[in-house]
């Protein structure tokens, strides 16, 4: 290709926190990118001075009922199977459907932004195997991360305090200060301590004073599922409105990337064909493709046209978080509604002790790992009204509000251990409205996962018990046992934390990309998002995908950032 | 990272709504107190949301069906109207007919509802893009053979769902007693039946801009304030009882 045909440096495929990061980075090194998205823009405005559009505000029937955020089940259906054995699929709709909005995964997200741990990358070598699942060791440590983890968190605005135990070592401190506690964290974290767990306040993305010229969080309330009217959460927005001011960056919403073009050697990205909102078709040609579609998108990209796949591991190894949902309801009202969604959180039963030991030696389980567990309040009034169910009850259990003023909601982010036959692939037959096979998700959990709940769950409830509860139950998220016959809609994973589907590795015949996010098969074609997770952590991962993109992004323009060591 | 209590709530919502509907009665604030006001800032009636709004999709007499079905479903009582009473079938009508407006009301604007300070801006409703429109088209016109809705076969468009519900509880449901109305609504097909719950639920405590909970009586009779926004809580609001 010659460089007069070319229309910019870097084309990025998606403007979720992995794309908004790579185009910062790029641009910032004086690459020019297109950022391509499928979704619609209601972010921040695409002209100078780039500010808020508007458009979010505190509603539950927008954002919550009626798909403001996308992407909409009707046009852009999902479908999903446990196993084969369930036929083509079990269920077609709504299955993990992060946004497809300009800002991605970042717009809905309550911004629970912690990072790894050391371990997380060397759970093999650290733990040893475990049978009918595919561990690995990440072909990175966290001290390679560590200089992206922390540009990532001064880049978005991270606010914590280092008083978690268990945390990894840190370059330098927190870029704000936390916020203010939730009325029912100040209950749960105070309970978790009485029982010998280490609670803290959780990292967030949401500024608890005015950063980078953004304001401080005015404690609302609406914060997973809605995006920030104000912008107090700075994940991405605060990563685009730099790319456009660098005026080497453009993005481009409602365009939806079909294709990525290829020489004739097949190994080597030429660019991309997309069709803007019209549905006409363009193509755009750059020195690099990259990428960032999410988790679920990337691997369906790359099906559709078999590349980059001559390992067989493109959507293999599929992973959520496999959520425990123990929630206690108080005698009074605990008003989650206030406040950040979630500002607590307990990372006990990742590191584990002696009965978590035994409890995975009694399984047959050489160790268990679990997850963060999030203290946070529960949602508005539509979804409450909808569990409640009409009838002359109605309007005294509105009032009385268990499941909402009342409620207080743990969730465990437990470890999913990857499995090969857990994966998105095409659907046989159920289609988008531009006539592409939908994604289908096939995934059932590994039986590590589900004796850490049974362990975590006891715990949970004691806990939430202690804090003054009435009454405590717990769920998990895909649903077991007597749960799975629920709705069909509750049937799939609930979590939007997807990973693992274009895993990164050393060697080429195991993995998708190499360490750097290259794909082994295509040299100019990168991964950035969580599609390269090698293990799901216990831990949110919108960070890591950050840190991961932000370092591929460094060393593609040649600009690795120094080694860091702690600060105290 | 989201809202999970959502997810706990639908994962079990049998269990935890007969928990919850057990506890019913060690309210924290027992029937018989006065309402409660609003908290945050200066709550006034929402005069958008007034009950003479023009009819778009629904005949006088599907408008008064629907209206005596959510009263049912959610009732009335000492602490406000029912969904019904409080503007449901306002609600439905402009879902039904929001495609007579441009842009369609679909989305409300933002960012602030004016209730708690700031500029209101739901009003300005938001335009769809090629795709969304033809998903709400589809939900609410149906694929009606169109080839270019038709990518997953046939669907059956709210409107068409509605029209048919009207038939099976009887023109003259509105003037039926409440029990016999309970049957009819009782021999309505689940899907049907949870398709009209859902939309009293989103009336009756949805923001009144569309078109349910009248001057914001749904949520005064459960003390909760809606958009909060540009006041927010204070943070002493937020962690103390």
């Amino acid at each position: 290709v010659n460089a007069d045909d070319l229309d910019c440096d870097a084309i990025v495929i998606g403007s979720g926190p992995a794309g908004a990061t790579v185009a910062d980075v790029l641009t910032a090194a004086g690459w020019s990118v297109i950022v391509l998205e499928k979704g619609r823009n209601h972010l921040l405005d695409l002209e100078p001075p780039y500010g808020p559009l508007g458009h979010f505000s505190n509603d539950e029937v927008k954002c919550v009922q009626r798909h403001f955020l996308g992407p909409d089940p009707i046009t852009e259906p999902r479908t999903y199977r446990r196993t084969v054995d369930d036929g083509d699929r079990l269920m077609t709709g709504h299955v993990n459907a992060l946004p497809t909005t300009v800002g991605g995964g970042g717009v809905h997200a309550d911004a629970k932004l912690p990072r790894f741990r050391e371990e997380d990358f060397l759970l093999r070598a650290a733990l040893g195997p475990v049978d009918g699942a595919d561990v690995v060791d990440w072909p990175l440590t966290y001290a390679e991360l560590e200089p992206y983890y922390a540009e990532a968190e001064k880049a978005v605005g991270v606010a914590g305090e280092e008083t978690n135990p268990f945390a990894a070592w840190r370059s330098g401190p927190f870029p704000m200060p936390p916020g203010a506690d939730m009325y029912g964290a100040t209950l749960s974290m105070a309970a978790a301590e009485n029982l010998g767990l280490h609670p803290y306040r959780a990292p967030s993305g949401v500024n608890s004073v005015e950063y980078d010229g953004r304001p401080a969080c005015v404690n609302c309330g609406f914060c997973g599922w809605y995006g920030c009217p104000i912008e107090a959460k700075g994940d991405p927005v605060a990563l685009l409105r730099r790319v456009l001011r660098t005026g080497r960056g453009e993005i481009r919403p409602e365009s939806h990337v079909v294709e990525i073009t290829l020489d004739r050697s097949g190994r080597y990205a030429t660019g991309v064909r997309y069709l803007d909102r019209d549905r006409n078709e363009h193509e755009v040609r750059a020195t690099h493709v990259v990428l960032a579609a999410g988790a679920f998108e990337t691997p369906r990209l790359l099906l559709r046209q078999n590349l980059a796949n001559s390992s067989d591991q493109v959507g293999r190894n599929l992973m959520y978080h496999f959520q425990t949902l123990t929630v206690g309801a108080f005698p009074f009202r605990v008003h989650g509604i206030r406040g950040r969604s979630v500002t607590g959180a307990h990372d006990d039963h990742i590191v584990g002790d002696e009965a978590q030991r035994k409890a995975a030696v009694a399984a047959g389980l050489p160790w268990i790992r679990g997850g963060l567990v999030e203290h946070g309040g529960a949602g508005q009034p539509v979804q409450e009204a909808l569990v409640y169910g009409p009838g002359a009850h109605h309007g005294a259990a509105m009032r009385d509000s268990s499941l909402r003023e009342r409620l207080w909601v743990f969730t465990m982010q437990g470890e999913d251990l990857a499995q090969p036959s857990n994966r998105i692939d095409l659907d046989p037959a159920v289609r988008d409205a531009w006539g592409y096979p939908a994604g289908r998700v096939t995934y059932e959990p590994h039986p590590h996962e589900l004796v850490m709940s049974d362990h975590a769950a006891p715990i949970l409830e004691s806990v939430l018990r202690e804090a003054g509860a009435e009454w405590t139950i717990t769920s998990t998220s895909p649903p077991r046992g007597a749960d799975i016959d629920l709705t069909p809609l509750g049937m799939a994973p609930a979590s939007y934390h997807i990973m693992g589907t274009c895993r990164m590795g050393a060697d080429a015949a195991t993995s998708v990309v190499d360490p750097t996010g290259r794909t082994w098969d295509v040299e100019n074609l990168l991964v950035a998002d969580s599609s390269v997770f090698a293990t799901s952590a216990g831990y949110n991962p919108t960070l890591t995908i950050m840190a991961l993109a932000a370092r591929a992004a460094h060393l593609l323009a040649g600009e690795p950032l120094p080694p860091t060591t702690a600060y105290r | 990272v989201l809202r999970t209590s959502g997810f706990a709530i639908r994962l079990s919502s049998f269990e935890l709504r007969s928990l919850a509907v057990r506890s019913v009665g060690k309210a924290a604030q027992p029937p018989g107190e006065a309402a409660p006001e609003m908290t945050a800032g200066s709550a006034k009636p929402d005069p958008r949301s007034g009950s003479n709004r023009a009819q778009l999709w629904l005949t006088d007499g599907e408008h008064q069906t629907l209206r005596a079905v959510m009263d049912r479903l959610i009732p009335g009582d000492e602490w406000g109207p029912g969904a019904g009473g409080a503007g449901g079938a306002d609600y439905v009508d402009l879902l039904l007919g929001a495609f007579s407006f441009q842009p369609p009301r679909i989305w409300a604007g933002g960012p602030f509802s004016g209730r708690h300070g700031g500029e209101p801006g739901f009003d300005r409703w938001l335009d769809l893009g090629p795709v969304e429109e033809l998903a709400w088209r589809i939900r609410i016109e149906g694929t009606q053979g169109d080839p270019a809705r038709t990518f997953n076969g046939e669907v059956t468009g709210w409107q068409e769902r509605y029209r048919a519900v009207f038939a099976a509880l009887g023109a003259d449901l509105a003037d039926q007693p409440a029990d016999i109305q309970d049957d009819r609504i009782a021999g309505l097909a689940d899907e049907d039946r949870i398709l009209v719950y859902t939309h009293a639920c989103e009336a009756h405590y949805g923001d009144p801009t569309y078109g349910g909970n009248r001057e914001g009586a749904g949520w005064r009779a459960i003390s909760f304030d809606g958009d909060v926004l540009p006041r927010g809580w204070t943070d002493e609001e937020v962690s103390g009882p």
